[in-house]
């Protein structure tokens, strides 16, 4: 069966067995959406489903909180020596209130894993259409190279309305790159790659900060990510490949750090 | 009372108060890191030092000392050793001298932590130590290395010791099912240390195997792979969490029954389905610490439907420990406060987790404060309001003398109030975008108001836990007297007196046929 087939049976299933008490309405909502867009901006739906959680939540923690509190307040002992009721449990009574809050808690958790699931589709599955950038981190700088060699650093530059790709490694220690605008980070590895990618849908700027420690200076490894009209981007490239052929065609090396391959830990 | 008796002391009662005393020291030294942190973040640039090591350092120390110094020790150490022989009707442990190598050696693992300060290279890897950065560091990870055994070692013995005691060593009469809660809760906790500790000693020996011998696990330039540590490290630690969560939870569960007078709502439910099915789930989760590793992605979303599963036994813990309040008879003491305390951050605490369950939902939040916040809620702050609860619930037995109500309460309220503004903040910037192990946060400038507030917020925390402190010492140097049984409860370790002689009962206890730890009797 295909992914969204199992995952559209399940979240069938789950929202039965609530009844559509807690999520069916936003759930009906989420899919329609789905269907209108083209491009799935994650960072959408990233919005959507966390807000959805949070209201899951925030009903399921009052409830429970409100239960609680009645029952503390209708019990302040008045009498020294009295003693709580202690109800016993029929063996029956006592098997229900076990098997129907695992009922209730495996709805609610299979419910948000299949959500969870759609979104992470979203997430992995990049746009064909799209601008793939190469990045590699290190102490303490985000150095990114374009398709046609231009390299810039801790500044990203892309066309509105296109899907960015970034392939990421490391030439030192553990980075995070992290775009709170775009609701996206991974981890940037030596010896590894990994990759994410994010829908710069207006032009304007967004902040990248480093989320994994990465050393001394950790809390000062950010970046900026600027979006502009597709024909200023262009502007911009023609401006960048101009410099960068340049720069190769005198052999000198280029205006930024070129970084070198996995750099090798202190040998004592 | 001289000193000799308590170095050489093999009373599995003497041992716990030690743990105590150890455990609390380290808390006191990494609360004031905590501290120190917030002095630093309470304005973008340099405020208390110039230098980012120092903070580094006070952030490891301040992580790995409340972890493996204060609240696995005080859980696993102290409690473990005070309650279950009393509980289960022993004399001591089934290891009296092994007991107490394993309280010598946690004092030397919390001094070689606490001598960070005193040595020119101290730790700066975070209580994490991944690597590369733990193999490249000028910091001294050896020493992280060490603390980790040795605390490791020692909690291991312990865990020995504890399962022989249990199975062996009950008075006649307490059968499985008549055990407290708290004995099962630790039990469980011990068999996963006894399972998982030992990968978490791999990893660290590990790490100082590739920093100082030249092997190669972890560096890829040589064929190693910086992930396995992760994996390993994580196969430990979020095991780790219900090792600290069972027994905190145990003890909770205690004091609410006993200051209630209720029994525990659904015991069989409790132990089998709460306390069994963590034990169970616990070893099937740790990606949810990798979900932005570049872990493969079949791995993420399995580990997400089984993160997930672990609301099932927590929710029936919590559903055992609200139906214990039903039409109960509740006195608020000081120790009844802070266990309420306890389900109301545990709540929130554990509700917050569901959106870290969620691989998509933690590529934006995962190592920010909203991670900082939330564990804080269902792990340190919790954890640390139980392992106050315990100690003023069983302060009239372990010291023969009673606590002050008065400042008992105001410290809570303190705490209380201190805890929800630092956390919740904490959270509240974390979704918008704060990182964590920051600093400083130069281009984060919209969040130095929020920052200001939790630095008030934890000096009235902080002001709330030395209260408790001082109220303790006071209360047990010039309190007064306290009865054998104050609160009313037919848990064994009440039937002696405060405090018991070493041997428990001039006679071994012996309970009847309807005898229960929670059959609460009129009058
Ligand atoms: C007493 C009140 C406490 C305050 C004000 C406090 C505050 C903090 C702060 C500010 C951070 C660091 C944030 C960052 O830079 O990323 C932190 C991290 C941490 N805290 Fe606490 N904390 C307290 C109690 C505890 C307790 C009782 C525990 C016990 C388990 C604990 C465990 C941790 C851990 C494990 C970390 C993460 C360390 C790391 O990132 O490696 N904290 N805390
Ligand atoms: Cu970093
Ligand atoms: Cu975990």
């Amino acid at each position: 069966m295909h992914k969204e087939q199992v995952t559209g049976a399940i979240r069938w299933a789950s929202a039965a067995v609530l009844g559509g008490m807690l999520a069916a309405p936003s759930w009906a909502a989420d899919t329609s959406q789905a269907a209108l867009q083209k491009i799935n901006d994650p960072a959408r739906g990233w919005d959507h489903l966390w807000r959805e959680v949070i209201v899951d939540i925030t009903i399921i923690g009052i409830l429970f909180a409100l239960v609680t509190a009645y029952f503390v307040i209708r019990s302040r002992r008045t009498a020294e020596n009295q003693v709580g009721a202690s109800p016993t449990l029929s063996p029956a009574a006592a098997v229900a209130w076990v098997v129907i809050p695992i009922f209730i808690f495996l709805s609610i958790d299979l419910y948000t894993a299949a959500n969870g699931w759609v979104l992470w589709n979203h997430y992995r599955d990049v746009p064909a259409d799209r601008l793939e950038v190469k990045l590699e981190s290190g102490m303490y700088s985000w150095d990114y190279t374009y398709p046609n060699g231009v390299r810039t650093q801790n500044q990203l530059v892309v066309p509105a309305g296109k899907p960015v790709m970034l392939r990421m490694t490391s030439r030192d220690t553990l980075h995070s790159h992290y775009i709170p605008d775009f609701r996206v980070k991974e981890d940037s590895m030596p010896g590894r790659v990994t990759y994410l990618w994010f829908y710069p849908e207006k032009p304007g700027e967004h902040v990248v900060t480093c989320a994994e420690y990465c050393g001394v200076m950790h809390g000062y490894m950010a970046g900026r990510i600027i979006v502009k009209s597709a024909d200023e981007y262009a502007a911009w490239m023609k401006q960048e490949e101009i410099q960068f052929a340049a720069a190769s065609a005198t052999d000198a090396p280029a205006s930024v750090k070129t970084g070198q391959p996995a750099a090798k830990p202190k040998k004592t | 009372m001289n000193l000799k008796e308590w170095i050489f002391t093999t009373d599995h009662k003497r041992v716990g108060i030690l743990y105590l005393i150890g455990s609390l020291a380290a808390f006191a030294v990494a609360g004031i890191m905590a501290l120190l942190m917030r002095a630093e973040l309470s304005a973008i640039g340099p405020t208390i030092t110039a230098n980012p090591t120092n903070y580094n350092v006070w952030l490891y120390t301040h992580g790995a000392v409340m972890i493996l110094g204060f609240q696995i020790p005080a859980l696993t150490g102290f409690f473990a050793n005070f309650c279950i022989p009393l509980m289960i009707g022993a004399k001591d442990v089934a290891f009296p001298r092994v007991n107490a190598l394993s309280v010598w050696l946690f004092y030397v693992g919390v001094i070689l932590a606490l001598a960070t300060f005193f040595i020119p290279d101290p730790p700066d890897i975070m209580w994490t130590g991944y690597p590369p950065y733990s193999t490249i560091t000028t910091g001294n990870t050896a020493m992280y290395s060490f603390t980790v055994l040795i605390l490791g070692f020692a909690s291991i013995i312990g865990g020995v010791n504890f399962l022989t005691t249990v199975a062996y060593m009950r008075a006649p009469g307490i059968t499985l099912n008549k055990l407290n809660i708290f004995v099962w809760c630790t039990l469980g906790a011990f068999v996963l240390q006894l399972i998982f500790v030992p990968v978490l000693g791999t990893a660290v020996t590990l790490i100082s195997m590739d920093k100082y011998l030249g092997t190669n696990f972890f560096d890829p330039a040589k064929g190693g792979d910086v992930l396995t540590y992760q994996n390993l490290f994580w196969f430990y630690s979020h095991p780790a969490v219900y090792v600290i969560f069972l027994p905190f939870i145990g003890v909770v569960f205690e004091v609410i029954s006993s200051h209630a007078r209720s029994a525990v709502f659904n015991y069989k439910m409790v132990v089998y389905g709460g306390i069994g099915g963590i034990v169970l789930l616990a070893g099937e989760v740790w990606v949810h610490h990798l979900y932005v590793s570049g872990m493969a992605d079949w791995l993420r979303i399995g580990q997400m439907v089984t993160t997930l599963m672990i609301s099932i036994p927590v929710g029936l813990m919590m559903i055992g420990l609200v139906g214990t309040l039903y039409k109960s008879s509740i006195a608020f003491t000081t120790p009844m406060m802070y266990a309420l305390g306890v389900v109301f951050l545990f709540l929130i605490g554990g509700l917050t987790g569901i959106p870290l369950a969620v691989p998509s939902l933690t590529l934006a939040v995962s190592d920010t404060y909203y991670v900082v916040g939330h564990f804080h809620y269902v792990m340190a702050v919790a954890g640390t309001f139980a392992i106050f609860a315990g100690i003023y619930h069983w302060f009239p037995k372990f010291t023969g003398r009673m606590y002050n109500e008065f400042w008992g309460k105001l410290g809570f309220w303190l705490t209380f109030l201190g805890s929800n503004i630092v956390f919740w903040i904490m959270m509240d910037i974390g979704v918008q975008g704060m990182p964590r192990r920051y600093y400083d946060y130069a281009h984060f400038p919209q969040f130095e108001h929020a920052h200001q507030w939790m630095t008030a917020g934890a000096v009235i925390l902080g002001l709330g836990f030395a209260i408790a402190v001082l109220n303790w010492i006071i209360g047990a140097v010039k309190g007064p007297l306290a009865e054998d049984n104050p609160w009313g409860s037919p848990s064994l370790e009440w039937t002696t007196v405060s405090p018991p002689p070493h041997g428990n009962w001039p006679s071994p206890p012996s309970v009847s046929e309807d005898w229960h730890p929670y059959a609460y009797k009129k009058g």
